[in-house]
């Protein structure tokens, strides 16, 4: 067996002169739920793409389930199951007959496909709209089809690109109890993220990747903690956050972030202490609108 | 979720993975009523146009549906065809291409669903053509084996042009952009046989209609259906689709490997 479901080393990949990803390394252990949290245009779906073997890169090096993705790609692709960002179902075709169609093609006779089709629009309560056509599905629906579509056959490794995007929090909490699930049968979910609370809430460990590198791994815990220990929040009379600044908590810190900031500030703003969150420890990683400045 | 039984099957074979796409194809082909029925009105107009609007200018005698009926069917095919390259480049742009190619199997035979729904969208097309030409006026004097061998260079002559327009849809950009590269294809049957004979057109041009593949085509089908001398016309159609087909093929297996990398 293999410890590490995916590994990569060195992975790199330029379209044209723009560098996508520069230097991917990624250690994701087998059963485990693994989040690639980024912003927009950080080289998430580029990865996966490539680790899904539908992209080549231009170096590096990449294992899924022991199996090389550039030299083994038949095994690789029987190893794992993809649902990209944009729902892979045909949408003039009912979500029965999409199921029935993925069964066939991965292999399952006429009768075994019609169960299994049963079997998984009943467990993502689909059994009513399984009949009908799915254009006329919601957004929840569609990625709800298009994950028991990926889920067909085992495979033991799971992509998920951006998998709750653009869907309401009720839609979003029922794929988040769908993927949990998934890890109690052993499968590995890798999955990419715009969402803080989708890679806190779900995954055992976080890669933060910006512009193409990886930036911090950790579990949730140990990134917020090497952000700091205790966030100072500073807001006006209006309540308006003015700056966060990242301590260790003890008095001396606390006592000098703000005879710094005092001088910087209205005599009336608001002091506050909380716990750091996934947000802080996000826009200090990426190059979203840099809170550096303010961080001690 | 537990209960669910562990189903690691060997994946669809080269065979099965067809049958299954040429099903989808299809059945996507059925649910798209508007493009169904342009392909079979489209055919009942052109023949109704060019017998009763242009037949008597072209041919006063009034035996003009016996010359142009072979043109018809071509022009039929060609535009029924044109449908594969939208279809394609749709596919190509949606998710479900992703789906497809990471799974184990022979992907490229979604390409070959079209190719295959296309071939059946055009017969029906084909037939109804035929139809309508009998209708208004088409006495062939062909036997069975001349019926035959005209369904066998129709049915080459539709592979040839579906293969060609799922290449086109396999290298544009977008359904649209797809759609617009494949009309000037829709142009080649006018430069040929199809409506009036190539003697009657400047020298410059008789030399481009009387080479390129839809005048030999043509001639074949007119000889066999209304007894008009083949000659070496036959060798030339066939070689000529057999050809159109090979080259599409292999344009459709470059452009979809490389389809990947710049998506």
């Amino acid at each position: 067996m293999y410890p590490y479901a995916i590994e990569t080393k060195g992975l790199k990949k330029s379209f044209g002169k723009q560098v996508v990803l520069d230097g991917v390394d990624l250690s994701v252990p087998s059963g485990s739920i693994y989040a690639l949290l980024g912003p927009n245009g950080a080289g998430k779906t580029t990865l996966i793409n490539i680790l899904s073997t539908l992209t080549a890169a231009d170096a590096g090096e990449a294992r899924i389930a022991g199996y090389n993705v550039f030299a083994e790609k038949t095994k690789v692709k029987s190893s794992i199951s993809l649902t990209g960002q944009f729902a892979a179902v045909d949408e003039m075709l009912t979500g029965e007959e999409n199921m029935r169609m993925i069964c066939r093609l991965s292999g399952l006779s006429p009768a075994e496909s019609k169960a299994r089709t049963a079997e998984l629009l009943k467990q993502f309560e689909l059994e009513a709209a399984g009949k009908k056509r799915v254009k006329s599905y919601s957004g929840g629906m569609r990625r709800r089809l298009d994950l028991a579509v990926s889920l067909v056959v085992d495979r033991p490794v799971l992509f998920l690109d951006e998998p709750t995007t653009g869907l309401d929090t009720i839609s979003r909490q029922t794929l988040w109890k769908i993927i949990l699930r998934l890890k109690e049968r052993g499968v590995t979910v890798f999955l990419t993220t715009q969402y803080l609370e989708e890679a806190d809430q779900l995954a055992d460990k976080i890669s933060v990747i910006d512009g193409g590198r990886i930036v911090a791994t950790g579990t949730a815990a140990e990134l917020k903690a090497r952000f700091g220990e205790e966030v100072i929040e500073l807001r006006d009379r209006n309540e308006a956050l003015l700056r966060t600044v990242a301590t260790s908590g003890t008095i001396a810190d606390v006592r000098q972030a703000l005879s710094e900031l005092a001088p910087l500030l209205p005599p009336d703003a608001r002091v506050s202490l909380r716990k750091p969150s996934m947000d802080d420890v996000f826009l200090a990683l990426t190059s979203q609108p840099r809170l550096e400045e303010s961080i001690l | 979720m537990n209960d669910l039984s562990r189903l690691t099957p060997s994946p669809a074979s080269f065979f099965a993975a067809n049958a299954v796409f040429i099903g989808r194809s299809v059945r996507l082909s059925l649910r798209n009523v508007e493009a169904l029925l342009m392909a079979v009105m489209l055919p009942v107009m052109l023949m109704l146009l060019f017998t009763y609007v242009f037949g008597g200018a072209l041919d006063p005698s009034g035996n003009y549906v016996n010359y142009v009926v072979p043109g018809i069917i071509l022009l039929c095919a060609g535009f029924g065809s044109s449908s594969t390259a939208v279809d394609v480049s749709v596919d190509m742009t949606n998710g479900i291409i992703d789906r497809f190619r990471t799974m184990p199997i022979h992907s490229m035979g979604v390409i070959t669903g079209h190719v295959a729904a296309s071939l059946t969208r055009n017969l029906l097309a084909t037939a109804v053509v035929i139809g309508v030409a009998f209708l208004v006026g088409f006495r062939p004097n062909a036997g069975p084996a001349e019926w035959l061998a005209a369904l066998g260079i129709i049915v080459l002559f539709i592979l040839a042009f579906t293969w060609l327009y799922a290449a086109i849809g396999l290298v544009a950009s977008s359904p649209s952009a797809a759609s617009g590269y494949g009309f000037a294809l829709l142009f080649l049957p006018y430069l040929s046989s199809a409506f009036v004979r190539t003697e009657t057109m400047p020298g410059w041009l008789q030399d481009v209609a009387n080479h390129q593949p839809i005048t030999p085509v043509i001639e074949t089908i007119r000889g066999l259906l209304t007894g008009t001398p083949i000659g070496n016309q036959a060798w030339l159609a066939v070689g000529w689709c057999a050809l159109l087909i090979l080259v599409a093929i292999a344009w459709c297996g470059i452009s979809f490997r490389r389809k990947a990398g710049r998506r």
